[in-house]
């Protein structure tokens, strides 16, 4: 489904499907619109916007399992992709492992950039179940935040690290 | 006493979870864009391309033929109510010079018409197919520049108001002189430096959001992303001559503000939404937040302070001139604080003098930005505490220990110089900066270090080096901010917390439920919040000047303490007991002999079964001082001499901010605002071309600090007990912005012996610097 072409219907869009956290979904999409455009206008408002540019990460989401800005990234890309938002990770009844320990660690203050960087973490600790300081600041990056200055944050995702080996137990 | 106190608590000082936090965590839609609103139409503004021009004619014909369009407003379209966006206490203390749209433009970014479509591209297509034809005029970029004779004037119209010297573009004046003697007569040596700091801006990561729209009574409700919903309401009533009955401001959940977000800049969206009688959304971009919200102000600052060889600073004289860019917001205030903020900081035996202006150029529009000018007089009151210890051979550590502030001391400068007005007299009521240092220096290593560093750099061209420095900042701003609560019972025992402050993300909703949690003797997940919506909740003037926890804590505990009142009667009639026998604990009410009702009991008993009322209270709080909280700024750096990279290896503040009512969201602030500080220092500033156009306006470009940026930052709370505070809290939101600018610059003169008094401090400047040096 990936390669299959894809043509403009009549309106000048595309008719994309995808997985979004797990769930199938077709979207309309202009060729224009990006994919974060596009997840929110579906309702996935926990994917923000804070430059468009591709240089926040606010936006982060996953994209077949890889880490990717959705707001520099074209929505007809996404065709035939399984995609993962914040929402698709946990929920307030139930949420993921690493949104519990950044609540825990105090790691949210305004939590604008917390959905993206929650996504980043899942996308290091799905490869990495134990890393370093180091490599928890690398990975962290291209999240930018300028309300906690990163320690509890980083704090943060070293907790939802052990707290992720404890459950895999 | 502090101590024994503090152990008392059972939910203030307590590191509870913030209890927004899940929610965000979970990408709850939480923020203002977060909601779709039938029939929402796109805004979209004409930015000037000019620095400074007249319109002489505009014409949006072509623009409204564009399919979609449904307004293009220019300056002919909206009432001319000179205004300001600062949103300050009224009547504001800042330059009536601004409104929605004029006919003269004064940076490159200023309004020049705005339109609203149904969609985003046709907006888009109609700000272009605006027609402006404009005279250019001369522009004048730098402050001291704009003060000159025949430079442009900026502000040439005739209706603006309170602007002190609109000739030679002066948006604000202030000066203050305390003089016991001859200037420098009693000093062994002068020291005088000139510091400068560029634009700065606030980079919230959420960008400027508001959406307008009319509820089923034709009211106007603004949906926005403010710290100051009830100035707003106000501000946008008074430019668009609407009443504020006709206006509710609601505040959700805000992706930080820094200040950048005390600007009412909803005045546009507002005369879309009525001119469209339709919903409007206007969403700045990035690039649009860079350029045309708010910065810090640029400064220029002249220093000269006399020190005896026993130590003693004689005199103090300090000249500041800030840059407000096109418009006077916070001009005259965050001047003002340049000098109450800092100058108080240490003792000072003869003569004092403040001589600051607030000056127009034609470059982006200056603001409210926590530190609010202390940040920039720190910068250099802090250098220059380094420069007077080295020229008496004093230990710098030691030269403050015995200047700084103590206990029960004032300054005249209290008094003299508050926010726009007169301040008060006031003496320091808690400082735990002796601690602090202590604390500080055993973290960070200091003497182990010294002495190790002196050797070590010997032979290397990575030069390492310590820096410190001493700051204080207020806690609101006295016998101005007033907050107030209403907090009702509910049938579970539970409360309702309303509450006009405003949480941009601090963490404030959560430590005001702890303060009343405290009061009311539940745990805080029994106090459900609700904040800032100028319908629904009592006043506030807003998350500003340090102020949420002090003052509008304050007041939350008077009205949870009115409340316990309220239980405690309907308990003793429950009881058949004396009110004076009565506590509360753990939910229930208890009498001293043992008798007790439930919370529960309590609140069915008072809402269906006997003389039947709501158990309910409002109070206000407003202060008489402002407490200053004080903190110690360690930096263990090092310095590549061949590529003038500067590495923080080590960062230790030590905040004294009375009691942390929640230690985790307390060091949190902090950690942030250290961050910031580190950023601004070696990395941040806008640039401009010469006909100023800013060069840098998006994250790739202008760099902030990121997770890989920091090493080790770390934050030590150092309680103490303010007894004028809620539990004896004081602030904590703004006061570490402040150090990282003098502590590396001191830090980077103890590792290589160059003096940066220019931020940021680019590896260009440190090799600069170091190649004067050696010629």
């Amino acid at each position: 489904m990936k390669n299959e072409k894809l043509s403009l219907d009549k309106n000048g869009r595309f008719e994309i499907s995808l997985k979004v956290n797990g769930k199938p979904l077709s979207m309309e999409v202009k060729p224009s619109e990006s994919l974060l455009e596009a997840l929110r206008k579906y309702g996935y408002k926990g994917t923000k916007k804070g430059c468009d540019t591709g240089d926040c990460g606010s936006c982060a989401i996953l994209m077949d399992g890889s880490s990717r800005v959705s707001c520099v990234m074209p929505a007809f890309l996404a065709h035939g992709s399984e995609i993962t938002t914040i929402e698709g990770l946990g929920t307030v009844q139930n949420p993921h492992a690493i949104q519990a320990a950044f609540v825990e660690a105090g790691a949210v203050q305004c939590g604008f950039c917390i959905p993206g960087m929650i996504v980043s973490a899942k996308h290091l600790l799905d490869r990495n179940k134990t890393p370093g300081e180091g490599e928890i600041k690398h990975h962290l990056d291209g999240n930018l935040c300028r309300c906690t200055g990163y320690v509890k944050q980083i704090e943060a995702v070293k907790l939802a690290a052990k707290k992720l080996r404890k459950s895999s137990k | 006493m502090p101590e024994a106190k503090t152990k008392e608590f059972k939910v203030v000082n307590k590191r509870v979870e913030k209890i927004d936090s899940l929610g965000l965590a979970c990408g709850e839609p939480m923020f203002t864009g977060d909601v779709d609103i039938k029939g929402v139409l796109y805004a979209k503004l004409l930015w000037s391309p000019h620095a400074h021009a007249r319109i002489k004619n505009i014409d949006v014909s072509q623009a409204l033929k564009i399919k979609g369009v449904r307004a293009a407003l220019t300056y002919k379209d909206v009432p001319r109510v000179p205004h300001t966006t600062a949103g300050q206490g009224y009547p504001e203390p800042s330059p009536y010079d601004t409104y929605i749209l004029d006919n003269k433009v004064r940076f490159v970014g200023d309004r020049v018409a705005a339109v609203a479509a149904e969609t985003i591209e046709a907006a888009e297509e109609a700000v272009k197919a605006v027609k402006v034809d404009y005279e250019i005029l001369p522009a004048v970029l730098d402050q001291l520049e704009a003060m000159k004779p025949g430079a442009p004037v900026i502000h040439d119209e005739k209706d603006s108001k309170n602007i002190p010297d609109a000739k030679r573009n002066i948006a604000a004046k202030f000066d203050f002189e305390v003089k016991n003697g001859e200037w420098f007569a009693d000093a062994d040596h002068v020291v005088e430096k000139t510091y400068r700091i560029p634009y700065f801006q606030h980079c919230a990561i959420e960008p400027h959001t508001t959406i307008c729209y009319f509820d089923h009574q034709n009211r106007l409700i603004i949906r926005t992303s403010t710290q100051v919903p009830f100035h707003v309401r106000r501000i946008v009533a008074q430019a668009l001559n609407l009443s504020v009955k006709d206006i509710r401001v609601i505040k959700p959940r805000i992706g930080g503000g820094f200040g950048s977000k005390q600007e009412v800049l909803e005045d546009v969206v507002a005369a879309l939404a009525l001119k469209t009688k339709s919903p409007v959304r206007l969403e700045y971009s990035r690039k649009e937040v860079f350029i045309s919200s708010r910065t810090r102000h640029p400064a220029f600052m002249k220093l000269k302070t006399g020190v005896k060889k026993d130590g003693t600073i004689t005199d103090m004289s300090m000249e500041i001139i800030l840059n407000t860019g096109a418009y006077g917001s916070h001009a005259l205030t965050v001047m003002m604080c340049s000098g109450s903020h800092t100058i108080p900081m240490y003792r000072v035996k003869n003569n004092i003098k403040f001589s600051g202006k607030s000056v127009y150029t034609n470059l982006p529009v200056a603001g409210a930005y926590r530190g609010y000018g202390a940040t920039q007089a720190f910068f250099g009151l802090e250098a220059q505490m380094d420069l007077m210890a080295e020229k008496i051979g004093m230990d710098p550590v030691l030269f403050r220990k015995k200047n700084y502030i103590k206990l029960g001391e004032g300054s005249p400068v209290f008094k003299a110089m508050g926010e726009g007005r007169e301040g008060v007299e006031q003496v320091i009521t808690s400082i735990g900066l002796a601690e602090g240092m202590e604390r500080g220096l055993k973290e960070i290593g200091w003497y182990e270090k010294k002495k190790r560093y002196a050797a070590e750099n010997k032979n290397s061209h990575v030069k390492k080096g310590l820096g410190m420095a001493c700051l204080m900042q207020g806690s609101g701003i006295p016998e101005v901010d007033m907050g107030s609560a209403t907090i009702k019972m509910n049938e579970d025992g539970s409360f309702n917390l309303l509450i006009g402050a405003t949480d941009l993300g601090t963490g404030s909703d959560t430590i005001l439920a702890q303060i009343a949690a405290e009061v009311l003797e539940v745990p805080n997940t029994d106090v459900i919040v609700y904040s800032s919506d100028t319908d629904l909740t009592p006043f506030d003037v807003g998350a500003y000047a340090s102020s949420t926890t002090f003052i509008s804590g304050g007041a939350v505990k008077k009205t949870a303490e009115k409340v316990r009142e309220m239980i405690i009667e309907v308990a003793a009639k429950i009881l058949d007991e004396k009110k004076e026998n009565l506590y509360l604990k753990d939910k229930q009410v208890f009498s001293k002999d043992g008798k007790r009702v439930t919370f529960q009991e309590v609140a069915n008993t008072s809402l269906y079964y006997y003389n039947q009322h709501q158990i309910i209270a409002s109070a206000s709080h407003f202060a008489r001082t402002s407490p200053p909280p004080f903190s110690a700024h360690f930096a263990d750096i090092e310095v590549d001499t061949r590529t003038g990279e500067v590495k923080v290896v080590d960062y230790v503040s030590c905040v004294d901010c009375g009691t942390a009512i929640n230690p985790t969201l307390a060091e949190g602030q902090n950690d942030g605002a250290v961050v910031n500080g580190l950023s601004h220092t070696l990395a941040e500033g806008i640039e401009f071309s010469p006909n100023g156009t800013p060069l840098n306006a998006n994250f790739r470009r202008y760099k902030i600090f990121t997770s890989s940026d920091i090493e080790k930052v770390r934050t030590i709370l150092i309680p103490t007990y303010e007894p004028n505070g809620p539990f004896g809290a004081k602030s904590v939101s703004e006061i570490g912005i402040n150090g990282p600018l003098p502590a590396l610059s001191n830090a980077i003169y103890d590792a290589c012996g160059v003096r940066l008094c220019e931020a940021p401090f680019t590896p260009y400047r440190i090799l600069m610097a170091l190649k004067k040096k050696q010629e």
